[in-house]
């Protein structure tokens, strides 16, 4: 007799690809505005990332129901933070409370493929990437996603940055300038666009630098 | 106010229907020093005077921001205070998780108020000995609100509360009708007047009160020293001629006050 499984799940994947790239004094987080369900397109112009903190910035791909409420809980979480300390959340930070709030549903997942990108304490950029349950690393760069299989390997061979856990330890630092990150990124997302499904329409990119957020909006093919 | 035998417990009436721990926690809070409110249709300000337990310490801090859009201002048991703000600042969170818009301040006092009722009715607890000054803005405006530790509360224009908050009153209510429609500067101006109202002769540096304002596009924040100062120094070559005027005006409401202290029939929670 076999086990009789569910004929309904409480997740959904509305697709989508987050990049993040980390400098010596800037961080470049981007994501397509695509969100779909099935084979269809739900929407062209929905944004993935969303601002935590002054130096801390979240893009999220996956079912964007569960990414909305990890969104509000971290949101609450860092205000709560400001009144008892009267500033805000490092980046560094922040990533510990992505990696507990997440495990803390550690049996019944967010469905949230996660990339936290910011500044450090000392202004170097720092990107973190998560799977669903927490599990963190530091890293120079990331890509999560429908699209992170393509774009991945690609960043790998651009990037070559090296895990921290090797020896003798290394700054995970890309040592790209912001305009050749922001290049690179464009690029990798009209190539995921190409061969992806999910990922298309619009390409949003956020820099953060010490000074503040840009953000620019770019087109990518909406087939 | 006397000891009698009615007065040890909070769930005890006495013949004349009163809770005396009650109105002995509402005398906790003019024990504390001042802390001022006012409003115009689009500001809140809320002031107070720093005071320090010794030269060696740094004062207490007596206004606290609960969230973008509401401050609040205390007197009486600060500790008290401290932890009823962090509860405003919780509802504060949680209201916004739920309903992703702000709290509105009317909502926020009823459950501060409840709160306080609960520990009027209860053997095990005592009362809060803290009065709240709320000021917030929200979707029908800017408000004032005075929470009291017998779990009242009401709105107002401007309020004093505190040791010697009573100069403070009799100045907001000279001028109280003109707030309403009141430029920020003229609000913060006000507020800064009123304090010095409480100082009584010491004279008013910008050291000795703290000064925190919000309103429309305006979130809740501190004024700094300097900018303090520089209001400060606005009427401080006025304020030599006022004084005079201003002493004869204060003598009377001292009277008053000495008076209703030592009348026991009279319930002071009807003020």
């Amino acid at each position: 007799m076999t086990k009789q499984h569910a004929n309904w799940s409480p997740y959904d994947n509305n697709g989508g690809t987050c990049v993040a790239i980390a400098g010596s004094d800037y961080c470049v987080i981007a994501a397509d505005t695509r969100m779909s369900t099935g084979y269809s397109i739900l929407s062209r112009d929905y944004s993935k990332i969303h601002k935590l903190a002054d130096k801390a910035v979240l893009s999220s791909s996956g079912f964007q129901a569960d990414v909305k409420a990890l969104q509000k809980v971290l949101k609450s979480r860092h205000l709560i933070y400001q009144h008892q300390h009267n500033k805000q959340m490092s980046c560094p930070a922040m990533a510990q409370l992505l990696s507990n709030t997440l495990y803390f549903k550690r049996f019944f997942p967010y469905y949230a493929f996660n990339v936290l990108g910011g500044l450090d304490a000392e202004g170097k950029g720092c990107v973190f990437t998560y799977d669903a349950v927490g599990s963190y690393e530091k890293v120079g760069y990331s890509a999560q996603g429908s699209g992170s299989t393509l774009i991945m390997p690609f960043l790998d061979n651009q990037l070559k940055s090296p895990s921290p856990l090797l020896l003798p330890a290394q700054d995970s630092i890309t040592p790209l300038s912001e305009a050749e990150a922001v290049d690179l990124v464009k690029t990798v997302f009209a190539s995921a666009t190409e061969r992806d499904i999910y990922t298309g329409d619009k390409l949003e990119i956020m820099i953060l630098k010490a000074d503040g957020i840009k953000t620019e909006l770019i087109d990518l093919r909406k087939d | 106010m006397f000891r009698n035998q009615y007065d040890t417990d909070v769930t005890t009436w006495s013949p004349t229907g009163r809770l005396f721990q009650v109105e002995y926690a509402m005398e906790a809070v003019k024990q504390g020093s001042a802390a001022i409110g006012l409003r115009s249709r689009s500001h809140v300000v809320l002031a107070c005077v720093n005071k320090a337990q010794s030269e060696l310490s740094s004062h207490q801090r007596k206004i606290f921001k609960v969230d973008d859009h509401i401050g609040v201002a205390i007197a009486g048991l600060t500790a008290d205070g401290r932890v009823l703000s962090r509860y405003m600042r919780s509802e504060s969170i949680n209201h916004f998780f739920t309903y992703e818009s702000p709290l509105p301040v009317g909502r926020l006092v009823v459950h501060l108020a409840d709160k306080a009722q609960v520990c009027t009715q209860r053997s095990w607890k005592r009362p809060y000995g803290v009065g709240l000054l709320v000021g917030g803005l929200d979707e029908s405006g800017a408000h004032l609100y005075y929470n009291c530790p017998s779990g009242n509360y009401f709105e107002y224009q401007a309020f004093a509360i505190g040791s010697r908050s009573q100069a403070a009153k009799t100045y907001l209510e000279r001028r109280f009708e003109s707030f309403g429609e009141s430029s920020r500067e003229d609000l913060i101006k006000d507020a800064i007047l009123a304090v010095r109202e409480t100082l009584q002769g010491e004279t008013l540096k910008s050291s000795l009160c703290t000064v925190s304002i919000l309103g429309v596009d305006e979130p809740f924040h501190f004024l700094d020293q300097e900018e303090i100062q520089k209001v400060i120094d606005t009427f401080e070559k006025v304020a030599e001629e006022e004084d005079e005027a201003e002493g004869e005006a204060e003598a009377a409401p001292a009277a008053a006050q000495a008076e209703q202290a030592g009348d026991q029939d009279v319930a002071p929670m009807e003020i």
